[in-house]
């Protein structure tokens, strides 16, 4: 197999605080390949976020990052400074945010926004980088685009905002989009279509997309690869055909249960939900970090399992298969 | 912008028109004029022959009609001291107290705005914390006590510049930094707290995604909104500054507006002093609209509202 365009491995993101240090992201290992759609799935605070602004580099000034290997297209980003940073950003990878509201400069206009993505890595003329921001503001569905550019962020809602925030992700042709939870924010009219819009654009364009998502409807009709988070790791990877399947992780599975699939989730049956609350990443976890709100936990789940590779594309961090695991707590039923 | 212009305009002339009877009624009830303007060993008949001729028996009413329909004219009198009109005295001081106060805010902005980002940029060092000391101790200083002590090294010990007077450029130098430096912790700290809070939005943030080089993101991303209300306080302190120049003017013997009000009132000589006073007033005013209209133009969202 070729060289992965991002490969990952052994990821941290510690952030001190008063109280002790919180370990938000503890050690984690993935791939990504050229145009290839990595989905990355995990309830709130599981340091989704954190892992994309560390691979941007983008981290909160108090939080620190390390890693044994963060490679992006065989350039090490571990020894990268700032200034290389800013030359890698924007052109070969881009990101999108959770928060369309107040992720555009208020003082400045949209074709103003959208032009300096351009001419920051490739100076030039002003008209060329306005053709190519209208062209991709048309592109992500915006009407009347030539008109947009002489706007302001306020004159236009959530999901114009996110739309105008794609297409400047997009003005460079990036190799990599990360899009962290682009669509938490907006109508839930809205955020299907730019999901759909993301993963058109992502297969015409042939970039790869890092999509950070709670949607799991979302992941299994656009994701190539799926890594389950949970309290700061990877619990599960693997294909997404293999994950929706047969996931082997007990979180993978509560989370599947709390989606409703046409034609297989019974009428009027309840949905599942997963009791209790991500641990606390302050200090050390010892043993599983799953175990107290894991239905199958025994004993041996006081040791903390490793992430165990069951074939080339597939890992689960789990002392057991899901034949050897037996119910040992009852799981609370969803409200 | 235009229906915003005019709203302001309007609230403009309204204040304007308040401070003007303000101004006029407060002289009015400083004591009586017209014995004031006699003088101490002045008869009964005297002082009533000086209030017919200013016209100071008529109704109050009157009298600031009178007064003000002159004003609008340009007209505020002659000077009771001087024997030449109120307008030509005013005329040759303004542009010494303007000179004053421009170099005097300029001075403020040149060492407050670069501080106050430099204190956000490095919040919580030994930098930011210094930066603060000399803000507190601005704010903390007397500007006469301050003057003096400016006056005390650089004139009289160092004599570098002149101690008082305004004969120069160099007469202008110790004053504007007296008066300027009173203006300076206020555009710091703003300037600081509004770099703090725009370094932590979202959009700085999606600016370095672009790849904007680290200085662009300050200056360009970052300065552009957090100085926004800092134009507005700016304005608003170059009226303080105008009127704070009376102190000033005082101690530096500068021939300006403030050393004319100062001396006018020792003179009683007062239609000087009532059109310094609306002509002060005024100027604030102006400024206020002008710090109005600096703010919608700099910021897209008043703009349009």
């Amino acid at each position: 197999m070729a060289e992965s365009l991002l490969d990952v491995q052994g990821l941290k993101v510690d952030i001190p605080l008063a109280t002790g240090t919180l370990h938000a992201v503890r050690g984690i290992d993935f791939a990504v390949d050229k145009g290839e759609t990595l989905c990355i799935v995990g309830e709130s605070g599981c340091g989704k976020s954190l892992t994309s602004l560390a691979l941007m580099n983008l981290l909160p000034r108090t939080a620190k990052r390390s890693a044994d290997r963060l490679q992006f297209d065989g350039i090490d980003l571990l020894t990268y400074s700032e200034h290389g940073y800013s030359r890698l950003r924007g052109s070969r990878m881009a990101m999108i945010f959770q928060e369309p509201m107040t992720s555009l400069n208020p003082a400045y206009t949209i074709g103003d926004q959208l032009t300096e993505a351009l001419l920051t890595h490739q100076p030039g003329s002003r008209r060329k980088a306005r053709d190519r921001a209208i062209y991709l503001l048309e592109r992500v569905g915006i009407t009347g685009a030539a008109n947009r550019l002489s706007q302001y962020p306020h004159q236009l809602s959530g999901g114009l905002r996110q739309r105008v925030m794609i297409a400047m992700s997009l003005m460079c042709g990036p190799d990599l989009i990360i899009a962290d939870e682009p669509t938490t924010a907006l109508d839930v009219t809205i955020q299907a279509q730019i999901l759909h819009l993301l993963a058109e654009l992502q297969r015409e364009l042939g970039m790869a997309l890092i999509l950070i998502t709670h949607d799991l409807g979302i992941v299994a009709r656009i994701a190539h690869r799926v890594a389950v988070m949970y309290a700061g790791q990877v619990v599960e990877t693997g294909t997404t055909e293999e994950v929706f399947n047969a996931p082997q992780h007990p979180y993978t599975l509560g989370l599947m249960d709390c989606i409703p699939v046409p034609g297989k989730t019974e009428r009027g049956a309840r949905l599942g939900s997963i009791p209790g609350v991500v641990p606390s990443l302050i200090g050390d976890l010892s043993g599983c970090a799953f175990r107290g709100r894991c239905p199958f936990a025994t004993s041996q789940c006081d040791d903390a399992p490793r992430l165990r590779d069951i074939s080339r594309d597939r890992a689960c961090r789990c002392h057991f298969r899901p034949e050897e695991r037996r119910v040992t707590a009852e799981l609370v039923p969803g409200p | 912008m235009l229906l915003y212009t005019l709203r302001r305009l309007l609230l403009a002339v309204l204040v304007a028109f308040t401070v003007s009877i303000i101004s006029f009624g407060l002289l009015r009830l400083s004591g009586d004029l017209a014995a004031a303007i006699a003088g101490p060993e002045a008869t009964e008949a005297q002082i009533e022959a000086i209030r017919v001729d200013f016209g100071l028996d008529q109704p109050l009413v009157m009298q600031y009609v009178d007064w003000l329909l002159g004003a609008l004219r340009f007209d505020f009198g002659n000077s009771f001291y001087f024997r030449d009109s109120v307008v030509s005295l005013v005329a040759d001081r303004l542009p010494v107290t303007l000179t004053l106060g421009a170099l005097a805010i300029m001075f403020a902005l040149i060492v407050s705005i670069p501080l106050g980002v430099l204190a956000a940029v490095k919040q919580n060092t030994w930098i930011d914390r210094s930066a603060l000391t000399i803000a507190v101790s601005g704010q903390a200083m007397p500007s006469f006590w301050f003057a003096l002590i400016l006056i005390l090294v650089f004139a009289v010990n160092l004599r570098w510049l002149p101690v008082s007077g305004s004969g120069t450029w160099a007469h202008f130098i110790l004053p504007a930094v007296a008066l300027g430096y009173y203006a300076t912790p206020a555009i710091m700290r703003l300037t600081r707290t509004g770099m703090l809070d725009v370094l932590a939005s979202d959009y700085i943030r999606t600016a370095r995604a672009k790849g904007v080089r680290p200085g662009k993101v300050l200056f360009k991303h970052a300065l552009r909104n957090a100085v926004i209300p800092v134009v507005a306080l700016a304005v608003v302190q170059f009226g303080f500054i105008l009127s704070g120049s009376i102190v000033i003017e005082t101690i530096f013997s500068l021939q300006g507006l403030g050393l004319l009000m100062w001396e006018s009132i020792g003179r009683r000589d007062f239609p000087v002093v009532q059109a310094v006073l609306l002509l002060i007033a005024m100027m604030y005013v102006a400024l206020a609209f002008i710090a109005d209209l600096l703010n919608a133009w700099l910021d897209p969202r008043i703009r349009v509202a």
